[in-house]
């Protein structure tokens, strides 16, 4: 009945939609009364008016609808006159669809809540069920399927009809099962083979809708409802394995990240460095800074800012771990315990220091948009702010892998850190050779925060979460050896998500360090050991 | 006691003169600004972290606790007295708080303290202030089942935030299934044992609420977050309510955001993200999730208004947030302000005898009343999260709440009440009519 009403008004010759529009004001129908009722900002009224307006066929109905969806529909207490600003900025009389030259100061968006915003999506599907965007269709077919409201069938079954495109024809045919099984008078054949469509889907939304068939409905129905629901929820618990699966790759690469300059500092050189938290923090702040000076300045540079944040974090984080290794640690060489109380009190000064700087609430560091939102693998979700962060820590760990083999600083940092005498009596300058390790692992870390930065607060306790977890990568995968950092983040990264929904996050936790003990205690050099001369050096 | 000993220990003259030329500098440093302030000056303790995890939200109460003063100053002080702040910094380190607040009172000589956010800080100063008799106000959301002689509890008891959260995702949002969330430590645990004996009460099922705690600055919230999606894909419409506290909010929001949890299909309601938290976030695709509080920042009355202004005039920053324990602290002030001027006195005993019956305007609208439980009357407000880390209020009580000190949802705590004008009792059991009950 809509979609043809709307068909008529869209074959109305232009000249008549103006005459109609400007007859408008002064008869006051179901359309204008409706539109009347936001200026009284009051839920109820809303309601009433958003209903209304769907049904009226009015050609201002999706303008004036999607409007209030996105806060754009402006309502003025005083004249009771409500107004639509278009997405170009210009505003129109929603009354009337006349231009207007501005939407008066006193007028304020009309509200919604969470109850609305259900009513709104609804309505919007149904006046979006023919939009010519696929992608539109999709979304107000998937509207329909949740809400399966009778109402709709009549509407669904015209545009499944007319429909062409095959993804968008299986979406409207799953919302027309979903409104077929909730049905009263839908013969018993018309639900069982709602429920095969519905099954097919396969997903959790399915499995809600499943779960959701009435008891009293006729047994047959009532059968292969639960015949579908407990297939849907074998394959689930399959995917969730791979789903556990990916979580813990996804948590091993940010420990990994956090850990990997940390096996330089520590596992190559041996400096039990409790500051390196606060390498991961700084790289988080400068990438904070550098987007907002991206924010003001270059407005158009934002999605991009992290790969002008990561050489940044790199050398800020690099120059301080050098300057750190200058002044403190170089003196410190030999003595773990002074080494772990000077890094732990040059830790408390760092977090106090950036808490002076930048106060010590959190900073926004947004997501650019390549790396927001989520995409699905079968059935599970998959999130690109994880995905590239897994990408970027094996880029980083490549990197460094390469630079230690090939490059000649990488030469001189295994030769020193192999034998530092022998190294001395060839000729290398080991004390810059240890400045310049220690730079590079703070760089890292440096680096780390900036890929932190995207899934975790940016506040000067960022470093301190992340210290425990470092050392446990790096203890458990073996010291001095960067694949048994690799390994050993990743294996902590699976061990803990297999884990979690078992035991609980804090069990988990607990379990996973229990476990380090008793095998260190069976491994005391860790998963991959250092073998030969090296160990005695 | 300490002192004895000390002369007992410094027998030898040429000790006890190093002694006393030390303890001479020490008081030659402080009392310079000492000797001044206890002719005419009435000093306010601050007792907040300004390093630490909790710098991060308890920075600002320091702040408030400054304006607050230079405000009562503007206007002439109490008693014809100035106000001097003394601030220390108990560096979110629990012990330490009850010795800075022992400093304050027995070297500073403060009247009153105003401070604290944990429940674990409360408890460990409380013992202090009992022992030293002196008065703290605490303006935080708590888990209640606490009445303490010495402490006002300006912040909401959970029948002023909790319950009427809960109440109002069931009457408006049909909430059938519940996922309670929390970190693990006293506030949450308390806060989801009252609420779940609430739901049961309200005829919901066990295998309708999911509990889950995380550890403190819980960063992967991967799996949780995958979890609360299977829990409300149940056909039942599903609600998370969270205590999740501090810095973990910021990848608890970021993982829903991305996961695509829309508040159309599972809102969440917080009970310890404010404007302050949401700083941190892009908002926009938490469009509609809730919190309860007994103030926001967009609350619109003229007070409000008034009240936001001077707050950015004096810290010299124009998007300077306001939020619920900030107006907590506000109302405290007043309420301690308004007794001294009733008592005459900042006495201790007369002052805490002058509050209950204390009435000040809240800024948003209505009247704040010390009860004889030592908790006060609060407006309740439910507030979707807006695109600009604002919240929009969706709903609120029809009138004030009067704080709970014990739970009436729990078996223990069920009869017991405080009353400190009539029965002078923190735990009175009401069914025994003996102080004392259960409880503690």
């Amino acid at each position: 009945m809509l979609a043809n009403a709307l068909k008529k008004f869209r074959a109305l010759p232009f000249a008549l939609l103006m005459l109609f529009a400007t007859l408008l004001p002064v008869m006051a129908g179901p359309f204008e009364d409706a539109v009347g009722k936001f200026a009284n900002d009051d839920y109820s009224d809303t309601e009433d008016a958003v209903g209304a307006i769907a049904t009226s066929g009015n050609p201002l109905a999706f303008s004036i609808i999607s409007a209030l969806q996105d806060g754009r529909l402006m309502a003025d207490p005083d004249t009771k006159k409500i107004y639509v600003t278009q997405p170009d900025g210009k505003s129109i009389d929603a009354l009337t669809g006349a231009p207007v030259a501005s939407v008066p100061d006193s007028a304020a968006a009309v509200r919604l809540n969470n109850h609305l915003r259900r009513a709104v999506e609804a309505a919007l599907g149904g006046l979006t069920l023919s939009s010519p965007e696929p992608e539109k269709r999709i979304q107000a077919a998937q509207s329909v399927y949740k809400g399966h409201d009778e109402a709709m069938l009549p509407l669904i079954d015209g545009a499944l009809q007319k429909e062409t495109n095959k993804s968008v024809k299986q979406a409207f045919t799953e919302a027309r099962a979903a409104i077929l099984l909730f049905k009263d008078d839908a013969t018993e054949q018309q639900k069982l083979e709602a429920i095969a469509t519905i099954k097919a889907r396969g997903d959790q939304e399915a499995l809600a809708m499943l779960t959701d068939v009435p008891a009293d409905a006729p047994p047959a129905v009532v059968h292969a409802a639960t015949a579908a629901v407990s297939a849907i929820q074998q394959t689930l618990a399959l995917w969730s394995v791979v789903q556990n699966a990916w979580y813990g790759l996804s948590l091993g690469s940010v420990l990994l990240l956090a850990a990997i300059g940390l096996a330089i500092t520590f596992g190559v050189m041996g400096v039990i460095n409790m500051a390196h938290g606060e390498m991961v923090m700084i790289g988080a702040y400068v990438t904070f800074v550098v987007q907002q000076t991206i924010r003001n300045s270059f407005p158009g540079l934002l999605d991009y800012s992290l790969v002008f944040a990561v050489p940044l974090a790199f050398i800020v984080a690099g120059a301080i771990g050098v300057l750190i290794e200058r002044t403190i640690i170089r003196f410190l060489y030999g003595r773990p315990l002074e080494t772990l109380l000077a890094t732990w009190g040059l830790s408390l000064v760092l977090q106090q220091a950036v808490r002076t700087m930048f106060g010590p609430t959190n900073q926004e560091v947004g997501n650019p948009s390549w790396m927001s939102g989520a995409f699905q693998l079968g059935q599970i979700s998959i999130t690109y702010n994880r995905l590239w962060i897994l990408c970027f820590t094996m880029a980083v760990f490549a990197i460094l892998l390469a630079m230690l083999r090939y490059t000649a600083l990488g030469l001189e940092m295994r030769a020193v850190t192999q034998n530092r005498r022998m190294a001395a009596s060839m000729g290398i300058a080991t004390s810059r050779v240890d400045a310049l390790t220690f730079g590079l692992g703070s760089g890292i870390a440096g680096i780390a925060g900036v890929a932190l930065s995207q899934i975790d607060n940016v506040s000067p306790n960022l470093g301190q979460s992340y210290i425990i977890d470092s050392f446990m990568v790096v203890v458990f995968g073996g010291v001095g050896n960067l694949w048994g950092t690799l390994v050993g983040a990743f294996t902590l990264g699976i061990a803990n998500k297999f884990l979690e929904p078992v035991a609980g996050a804090v069990l988990g936790k607990i379990a996973i360090l229990v476990l380090i003990i008793l095998f260190i205690q069976k491994r005391p050099r860790g998963l991959f050991a250092l073998k030969g001369r090296a160990v005695e050096a | 006691m300490l002192t004895q000993s000390t002369h007992d220990i410094a027998t030898s003259h040429s000790r006890r003169r190093w002694l006393a030329a030390a303890a001479g500098l020490v008081l030659g440093l402080s009392g310079f600004t000492s000797a001044r302030a206890d002719d005419d000056t009435i000093k306010v303790g601050v007792l907040h972290s300004l390093s630490g995890t909790m710098a991060i939200s308890e920075t600002t109460l320091k702040d408030t606790v400054l304006f607050m003063i230079d405000e009562q100053n503007k206007k002439g002080g109490i008693l014809g007295k100035k106000l001097e702040a003394v601030v220390v910094d108990p560096a979110s380190n629990w012990p330490l708080f009850a010795e800075k607040a022992r400093e304050l009172i027995t070297k500073d000589k403060v009247s009153v303290v105003f401070g604290c956010w944990t429940s674990v800080s409360r408890k460990s100063v409380l013992p202090v202030f009992k022992e030293l008799n002196s008065i703290l106000f605490y303006p935080v959301q708590y888990e209640g089942e606490e009445s303490e002689r010495n402490v006002f509890y300006t912040g909401a008891a959970p029948n002023q935030q909790a319950i009427p959260a809960v109440d109002y995702l069931m009457k408006e949002e049909k909430v059938k299934r519940w996922v309670l969330a929390g970190t693990d430590y006293v506030y949450p645990r308390t806060t989801n044992k009252i609420l779940e004996a609430y739901l049961k009460s309200k005829g919901v099922k066990d295998e309708d609420i999911m509990i889950n705690y995380t550890p403190f600055g819980h960063s992967d919230w991967q799996t949780i977050v995958a979890d609360i999606k299977k829990f409300g894909s149940a056909g039942k419409k599903t609600a998370v309510v969270s205590t999740i506290n501090g810095d973990a909010n910021v990848p608890f929001y970021k993982e829903l955001g991305n996961q695509g949890i829309k508040a159309t299909d599972i809102p969440v309601v917080a009970f310890s993200v404010g404007e302050e938290e949401l700083a941190g976030i892009d908002t926009k695709p938490l469009l509609g999730h809730l919190a309860a509080w007994n103030y926001f920042e967009s609350i619109k009355t003229p007070a409000n208004e008034q009240f936001i202004k001077d707050w950015q005039a004096y810290t010299k920053n124009p998007k300077r947030t306001t939020n619920d324990p900030m107006e907590a602290t506000y109302i405290g002030f007043n309420m301690w302000v308004k007794a001294v001027e009733k008592a005459k006195s900042v006495d201790a005993d007369k002052v805490i005898d002058a509050l209950p019956g204390t009435k000040t305007p809240n800024l948003t609208g209505g009247v704040a009343e010390v009860l004889p439980n030592h908790h006060i009357t609060k407006p309740v407000f439910i507030g979707e999260i807006k695109g600009n880390g604002q919240f929009d209020v969706v709903w609120k009580t029809p009138g004030l709440v009067a704080g709970d000190a014990w739970s009436k949802e729990l078996p223990d705590s069920k009869d017991l009440i405080g009353d400190w004008v009539g029965k002078k009792c923190g735990n009175y059991n009401t069914k025994t009519n003996k102080c004392g009950g259960q409880g503690s």
